[in-house]
C-alpha cells in the first residue's frame, strides 16, 4: 500500500520523493528469490564469495551518492578485479535481464547510482591499477577504481599531472561517464577534451576499445568519435573499465588574486576582458554577495560584501607577474576594487579561504539544513542577466541559494540550502531549479554543464536537445543496450 | 671548511602501494612494485635546498645507496633542486642486507670527503621504521643532532632546532658541523616539474663503490621472518549482558 501511495506521489511531485531520505525504502528484491540465488552462485564462480554481497549496509552504500535523491539499493553487488570479470559478469546480467549499474566512487550529484528497478550494482573499486604512463606522450591509462587524487600523487614525481579538478576525490572513469568539469577548466577543458581513449564493457559482454586497443595518439580523424559517446553516458552506454587521460606539466608557479566588484555584471566583464586579453587564467570564480557574507560569518573572515571573483594563474615566475599586473588593470578598470594576490601556498591558501569554504559557509546558514547545487552553463554574454533574474527570483520566494560559479565557463552553482523535512519548501526549491534551468535554456545555455542529467533532469534534457536529437540519442541507445539494462531510468 | 650540506635519500616502495609478503616469508615483494622517495628524505631534501635559496649554504650534494635504481630517486632529488648527485653503487645480497649501520658509515666517509658543514636525513624511512641512520652518523662523526626537527634556524656556526618530542617542542642550540633528521612538520617539499627534470639530467651523479669510502658491509642482523599481521576475525554479537559476561569469562579476559 504504501509503495503504490509513493508511486503515485512520485508522479505528481518528483521533488518530494529526492528528500524522503530520513527511511531508507526497504523494498523487497526486485529479483524473485530462486532467480537471485541461481544468478549469485554464477557471480560467485566468476569473482568468488569475497566478490559478491547481499549485505543490507553494502547494497544501501551502493545505492547513494552526494546528491540529495534517495538511496535506491540494488539487489546485489559484485567486485569485479579484471575487465574479463566485468564481461563475463555482465553475459550473466545479459542472460538473466538484470539491470547493471557501474559504481566508482559515489561521489555524483545527481543520482545517477540509484537503481531504481533493483539489479547488480557493479562496484569497480577493486580495479584500482594505474597501467601505461608515457611521461613523453603526456598521456596514462588508468583503471576506474583509480582517484584524481591518487592518479596526481602517482605522477607526483614526473613533472606531470592530471588537473580536472571537480572537487570531490572521485574515480576517472565515474568522471569521464558523467563529462565532469571543476574549477580550472576554463584552461585544461573538461573530459570531453582530456580523454583519449576507453576500455568499454558492453551490456552483454562485448569488450570494445573506443579508439583502438592500446591506441594513445593525441588526436585523429579515425571513424566515428566513439570514445566521446560514452564520455558523458552516465553509464547508460557500457560500463568504462578503462581510461586513457591527456596528462600536463605541472604549473612552474601558483598566484591568486581576489578582486571586489560592485556589481555582477562588473564582474563577468571583467572576466571577458581577461579571456580576450589573452591571459591564460587557470582558475577564475566568482562568489556573489550572500555568499561572500555568508564565508565571513563561517570563517571570520572580513571580506567586502559584494560581488567577488576568486583568480589562479599558473605559469613561470615572469609569466605570473605579467599575467597578475594585466588582470590587475583590468579589474580596476571594470570598478574593481581590494585587489590581493600572493604567490606564496601559506598566503595563496588564505586569499581563496572563502571559496574553499563556500558548501560548509552555505550549509552553516540553516544549521541542520541539507544543501542541493544547481549547475545551469549559459554564454558569458548572457550570464549577469541570468544571475540578476535569479537572485531576485531567490528573494521573491524566499529560498536561500547562495551563489558560486566557474565564470570564465559561464557556469554557476546555486547553493540551495533547504529544510528536506519542509515539504512546501522542497517543492518551492524544485520550481525554482526548473524555473533556473528553463531560463537557462532561453538564452541558449545548458540545464546541466558539469554534474549530468541523471535521474532529476531527463525531461530538461528533451527541452535542451529537442526531441528529434533525443530520438537519435534513444535510438543509440536502442543499439547498444536493446534491452535497457545498462543504469535503466537514468539520463533518457 | 665549504658550505655544504649533504643529503641522504632513500628508495622505498611508494607509501600508496598495497604490501604483499613473499610466500616464502622472506620479505615483501619488491619486482614490479611501485617505488618512490621516502617521504621524510624529500623533505630533507627541500630543506637543504631551502637553505640554499636563503644563501646559507652554497652547495647540495645528494646521496642514494644501492643498485642502478636508485639514480631515479637521486635525479629526483636533483629535479627539486640539488646540485649534484653521489651514487654509492650497492647490490645484491649486500643490498638486501643494507641497514642503518652500514648506511651511516658511507654518511659519515662522505661528509668527511665532501667537507660538509651540514648533513641533513629523514627522520625515518617507511619501510624498516628504523630511525637509526642519522643518530649513528652523528656518532661515527662525533657530530652534534637535531633530530626530528620541525624547526631549522642557522645563525653563524650555530643551528637552533626545534625538535619534536612526545611532550611537545624541545628548542635545542647545537654548533655545526652537525647532523639533522626531519620530521614532518619540517616543511612541505615542492614537486618536480617538467622544466627542472629536463634540467637536472644535465646535473653530475658520481659513481662511488662503499670499498673506496673504506666501508665494510657486512651485517651483524638477520632476517628471520617476515609475516603478515594477524588477520582481524569477526566480532560476535550478543543478545544480553549476561551472553556478554559468559563469552567474555569464556575467553579468560575475566
Amino acid at each position: 500500500m504504501t509503495l503504490t501511495l509513493l508511486r503515485q506521489s512520485k508522479r505528481l511531485c518528483p521533488a518530494l520523493s529526492k528528500c524522503l531520505q530520513s527511511s531508507v525504502l526497504k523494498r523487497p528484491y526486485a529479483i524473485r528469490s530462486r532467480d537471485l540465488e541461481n544468478v549469485v552462485s554464477a557471480f560467485r564462480s566468476v569473482v568468488g564469495d569475497e566478490g559478491v554481497s547481499l549485505g543490507q549496509a553494502v547494497r544501501e552504500q551502493h545505492g547513494r551518492d552526494e546528491s540529495v535523491h534517495k538511496c535506491q539499493p540494488p539487489d546485489v553487488v559484485v567486485f569485479p578485479r579484471s575487465v574479463e570479470e566485468v564481461s563475463a559478469l555482465a553475459k550473466i546480467c545479459h542472460h538473466h535481464r538484470l539491470p547493471i549499474i557501474p559504481y566508482g566512487t559515489g561521489t555524483g550529484l545527481e543520482g545517477g547510482v540509484g537503481a531504481v528497478k533493483g539489479g547488480v550494482c557493479f562496484s569497480l573499486r577493486m580495479m584500482d591499477q594505474v597501467l601505461d604512463l608515457h611521461q613523453e606522450d603526456f598521456d596514462v591509462a588508468v583503471e576506474p577504481g583509480v582517484t584524481r587524487k591518487a592518479l596526481n600523487s602517482y605522477l607526483r614525481h614526473t613533472g606531470l599531472w592530471f588537473p580536472v579538478d571537480p572537487g570531490a576525490d572521485a574515480s576517472l572513469c565515474g568522471m569521464a561517464a558523467t563529462s565532469a568539469s571543476g574549477t580550472n577548466a576554463v584552461r585544461y577543458g573538461t573530459m570531453r577534451e582530456n580523454v583519449l581513449n576507453l576500455e568499454v564493457v558492453l551490456a552483454d559482454g562485448t569488450i570494445i576499445h573506443t579508439a583502438g586497443k592500446g591506441r594513445c595518439a593525441r588526436k585523429t580523424s579515425a571513424g566515428y568519435n566513439l570514445t566521446n559517446l560514452f564520455v558523458g553516458s552516465e553509464g547508460t552506454l557500457g560500463v568504462l573499465t578503462k581510461a586513457t587521460l591527456r596528462l600536463y606539466g605541472m604549473p612552474e608557479g601558483v598566484a591568486s588574486a581576489v578582486c571586489s566588484f560592485p556589481s555582477v555584471q562588473a564582474a563577468v566583464d571583467t572576466t571577458v576582458q581577461v579571456l580576450q586579453a589573452g591571459v591564460p587564467i587557470a582558475r577564475i570564480e566568482f562568489l556573489d554577495d550572500v555568499m561572500i557574507d555568508a564565508c565571513n560569518r563561517f570563517s571570520s573572515l572580513a571580506y567586502p560584501v559584494a560581488s567577488t571573483l576568486f583568480l589562479e594563474f599558473h605559469g613561470s615566475s615572469r609569466s605570473l607577474n605579467e599575467q597578475v599586473s594585466i588582470t590587475e588593470e583590468l579589474a580596476k578598470g571594470s570598478g574593481g576594487s581590494d585587489f590581493s594576490w600572493a604567490d606564496d601556498e601559506a598566503k595563496r591558501a588564505h586569499l581563496w579561504k572563502a571559496r574553499h569554504d563556500a558548501w560548509y559557509a552555505a550549509l552553516a546558514l540553516r544549521p541542520g539544513c541539507k544543501a542541493y547545487a544547481t549547475d545551469v552553463c549559459v554564454p558569458l554574454s548572457r550570464l549577469p542577466d541570468v544571475v540578476v533574474e535569479t537572485k531576485e527570483d531567490l528573494i521573491r520566494n524566499g529560498l536561500t541559494g547562495p551563489i558560486a560559479g566557474h565564470v570564465g565557463d559561464g557556469n554557476f552553482h546555486c547553493l540551495m540550502v533547504l529544510d528536506p523535512n519542509d515539504p512546501d519548501e522542497v517543492l518551492r526549491v524544485h520550481q525554482f531549479t526548473e524555473r533556473l534551468a528553463r531560463r537557462a535554456l532561453a538564452v541558449d545555455g545548458t540545464c546541466t554543464g558539469e554534474h549530468g542529467i541523471g535521474l532529476g533532469k531527463r525531461a530538461l534534457l528533451r527541452e535542451e536537445v529537442g526531441t528529434l536529437a533525443l530520438e537519435v540519442m534513444q535510438g543509440l541507445k536502442a543499439t547498444l543496450d536493446p534491452k535497457n539494462l545498462m543504469n535503466p531510468g537514468k539520463v533518457l | 671548511m665549504s658550505s655544504r650540506v649533504l643529503v641522504g635519500v632513500k628508495r622505498v616502495i611508494d607509501y600508496a602501494v598495497k604490501i604483499r609478503v613473499k610466500p616464502d616469508r622472506s620479505g615483501v615483494v619488491t619486482d614490479g612494485v611501485k617505488h618512490s622517495m621516502n617521504p621524510f628524505c624529500e623533505i630533507a631534501v627541500e630543506e637543504a635546498v631551502k637553505l640554499r635559496e636563503k644563501k646559507l649554504i652554497k652547495e647540495v650534494v645528494v646521496v642514494s645507496c644501492g643498485p642502478q635504481q636508485v639514480m631515479e630517486t637521486i635525479r629526483t632529488a636533483l629535479a627539486m633542486g640539488a646540485d649534484r648527485g653521489i651514487h654509492v653503487e650497492v647490490t645484491g645480497k649486500e643490498y638486501e642486507t643494507l641497514g642503518p649501520l652500514q648506511v651511516s658509515k658511507i654518511m659519515a666517509a662522505l661528509a668527511k670527503k665532501e667537507e660538509a658543514k651540514l648533513v641533513i636525513l629523514g627522520k625515518q624511512a617507511i619501510d624498516d621504521d628504523c630511525n637509526q641512520t642519522g643518530q649513528m652518523t652523528a656518532a661515527l662523526l662525533d657530530w652534534p643532532q637535531g633530530t626530528f626537527a620541525s624547526e631549522v634556524t642557522i645563525d653563524g656556526d650555530k643551528i637552533k632546532i626545534v625538535r619534536e618530542i612526545d611532550g611537545g617542542l624541545e628548542t635545542i642550540q647545537i654548533n655545526m658541523p652537525a647532523v639533522v633528521t626531519a620530521d614532518l612538520r619540517l616543511n612541505t617539499p615542492r614537486y618536480a616539474t617538467l622544466p627542472n627534470i629536463m634540467k637536472a639530467k644535465k646535473k653530475k651523479i658520481a659513481n662511488v663503490k662503499p670499498a673506496d669510502l673504506g666501508v665494510d658491509l657486512t651485517s651483524r642482523i638477520e632476517t628471520v621472518s617476515v609475516d603478515d599481521p594477524p588477520q582481524r576475525l569477526a566480532g560476535v554479537k550478543v543478545e544480553t549482558v549476561d551472553d556478554l559476561v559468559a563469552k567474555l569469562k569464556e575467553a579468560g579476559n575475566i
